[in-house]
């Protein structure tokens, strides 16, 4: 039971949680969205946690990480390149995602989930 | 401990202080405005205190015109938040809460 | 010490999370998002994710906030207190958190130099990419040069997605009748400190995002986070000085050649390198010694994808505030 090792871990776990806890518990839209949001950010976490190695610096070679006279240890770039496609698909998505809140706003007069299933169910 | 470090400890704490303080007036005080000035505070000489430290802590060196830059773009791009923030709660009608005439 | 800022953070985040699924005020949510987004970039470069932690303060906190409130704006700012206790939803959670924190007793602990996600790949990309690909940061020359496809795909991504947005909310104003005048705006006399701040600022922010754009070969930076940069220049342009003004400087045409000119610059770099002997997207044939290749494939194509961000992410902007002023 290696807590100490782990924490970075149960943090990113937390948080993923609670996003997802927002998405499925709350009837409003931007509210889903916005825990949505939570939820993509906290496993970007879990990722970069995964890519670093203690004792390492960012994996960017300047003239002073070169000259030590031990090897430098650079972090996973990996985990940075996913996490960077991963970032900026999320931004697009949410983009979307609001775009169509705003129609259905306007549609149905309301972004509550409940009102937009009975007003639906009544048509 | 050189008094180049000695310097940058005391320029941290004191920073970190003023920061804890604007955090705390922005918990404790009545209203808005008087928040906005809490908040102010942080903005301003808590965030150049713990800049001037890192400055002293890196020399003459790239990073330190960096942080000077920072430190100028923070100055002024927070104060004017700070002013669109005022400006506009005024003009949408939020009274600041004045003090009380003194009773004699 | 690295351990505790570690800490500090998190549980930072985690209040913030918390904070978060008990509002109910939208707007403080959103505001709340925007400081969960610039914690996690702290925790990103205490990872040494610069690059990450670079594009999360300013996608997150930046186009991500505007986006969210241009929507609030257009429909309610509450939410509505649900009518039963959410026990079900609580339950599910808690069993897959459960569930994730024994799958997580068998990663490696936090750290290790040894954690098979080191062994396979990235030794190659970390030891090679000074010498075949050249520039100093890898996390560059790995997303330009040996994942160049997955950038290209998410280029891809970010224009579809501005097509959506303008397929959903529309790109440019409606006709209005003749007879109806528009609205007079405040006029700017009333904004004089934030326009003559803005004029003070809003050329250094555009330089600052052309040297991002050009520096992401030596340090953090590249396509994505000076697009970006560039696109909230534009917008704050726009808040200050009306959105009228801001669309005779970017109109929405120009918007709508530049978000295409970038992927078909992507795109066309690749049919270059097939059309000079090569494969698609292998520098190594655009110049005669293959480092030079490199650099001018990877400049070219960070070129591409930071015109296209630009371009979409202004192209949000608009399609959200013209459709809040059509329909007001």
């Amino acid at each position: 039971m290696n807590w100490v090792g782990h924490y970075n871990y149960w943090g990113a776990i937390f948080l993923m949680m609670s996003g997802f806890y927002v998405v499925i518990s709350r009837g409003n839209l931007i509210k889903k969205l916005i825990g949505l949001n939570i939820f993509s950010t906290s496993v970007f976490l879990l990722y970069i946690t995964m890519g670093k190695i203690k004792g390492a610096t960012a994996p960017i070679l300047t003239e002073a990480s070169q000259l030590t006279a031990s090897p430098q240890i650079y972090s996973n770039p990996l985990p940075h390149v996913l996490i960077l496609t991963a970032i900026v698909v999320g931004v697009a998505t949410t983009a979307v995602g609001l775009a169509l809140t705003v129609r259905i706003n306007e549609r149905y007069g309301t972004i509550e989930e409940d009102e937009i299933r009975a007003k639906d169910d009544s048509l | 401990m050189t008094i180049l470090d000695i310097t940058t400890a005391l320029c941290l704490t004191a920073g970190c202080f003023l920061g804890i303080t604007g955090g705390f007036g922005i918990y404790r005080l009545p209203d808005f405005y008087t928040r906005l000035h809490a908040s102010s505070v942080t903005d301003s000489a808590c965030a150049f205190l713990i800049l001037f430290g890192l400055m002293l802590q890196s020399g003459f060196t790239l990073a330190t015109v960096k942080l000077c830059f920072i430190f100028f773009f923070l100055v002024l791009s927070s104060t004017t938040a700070t002013h669109a923030l005022a400006k506009t709660a005024r003009s949408r009608g939020l009274e600041p809460l004045l003090g009380r005439e003194d009773k004699r | 010490m690295e351990t505790t800022i570690d800490i500090v953070l998190l549980t930072f985040l985690c209040i913030t999370a918390i904070a978060i699924i008990y509002i109910r005020k939208l707007f403080c949510g959103i505001m709340l998002l925007g400081i969960f987004s610039l914690l996690s970039a702290c925790l990103f470069v205490t990872m040494d994710a610069v690059d990450v932690a670079f594009t999360e303060a300013a996608v997150g906190t930046g186009i991500s906030t505007i986006l969210l409130l241009g929507a609030m704006g257009q429909t309610n700012a509450h939410e509505k207190r649900p009518p039963y206790q959410p026990l079900i939803a609580l339950l599910v959670v808690l069993v897959t958190g459960s569930v994730l924190v024994y799958g997580t007793m068998d990663l490696p602990v936090f750290g290790t130099p040894d954690a098979p996600i080191h062994l396979h790949v990235a030794p190659r990309y970390i030891q090679q990419s000074p010498i075949e690909v050249g520039p100093p940061n890898m996390v560059t020359s790995v997303l330009a040069s040996y994942r160049g496809f997955d950038t290209l795909g998410e280029t891809a991504v970010i224009f579809t997605a501005g097509i959506a947005l303008v397929a959903l909310l529309g790109s440019s104003q409606k006709k209005r009748p003749p007879c109806a005048s528009p609205p007079q705006p405040a006029t700017l006399h009333d904004h004089l400190i934030l326009r003559i701040v803005g004029k003070m600022f809003i050329p250094l922010i555009l330089l600052f995002a052309l040297y991002v754009q050009f520096h992401g070969d030596y340090g953090p930076g590249g396509g994505f986070q000076a697009g970006v940069i560039f696109a909230s220049g534009i917008i704050l342009y726009s808040l200050i000085f009306g959105l009228n003004t801001a669309m005779r400087v970017v109109s929405p045409k120009a918007l709508r050649l530049l978000g295409s000119l970038g992927v078909l610059l992507f795109g066309g770099v690749g049919l270059l390198c097939i059309a000079l002997g090569g494969n698609f997207l292998d520098y190594n044939t655009l110049a005669a010694r293959p480092v030079d290749g490199q650099h001018l494939g990877i400049f070219l194509i960070e070129l591409g994808v930071g015109t296209t961000v630009f371009a979409i992410m202004v192209m949000m902007f608009y399609a959200f505030s013209l459709r809040g002023r059509n329909t007001s």
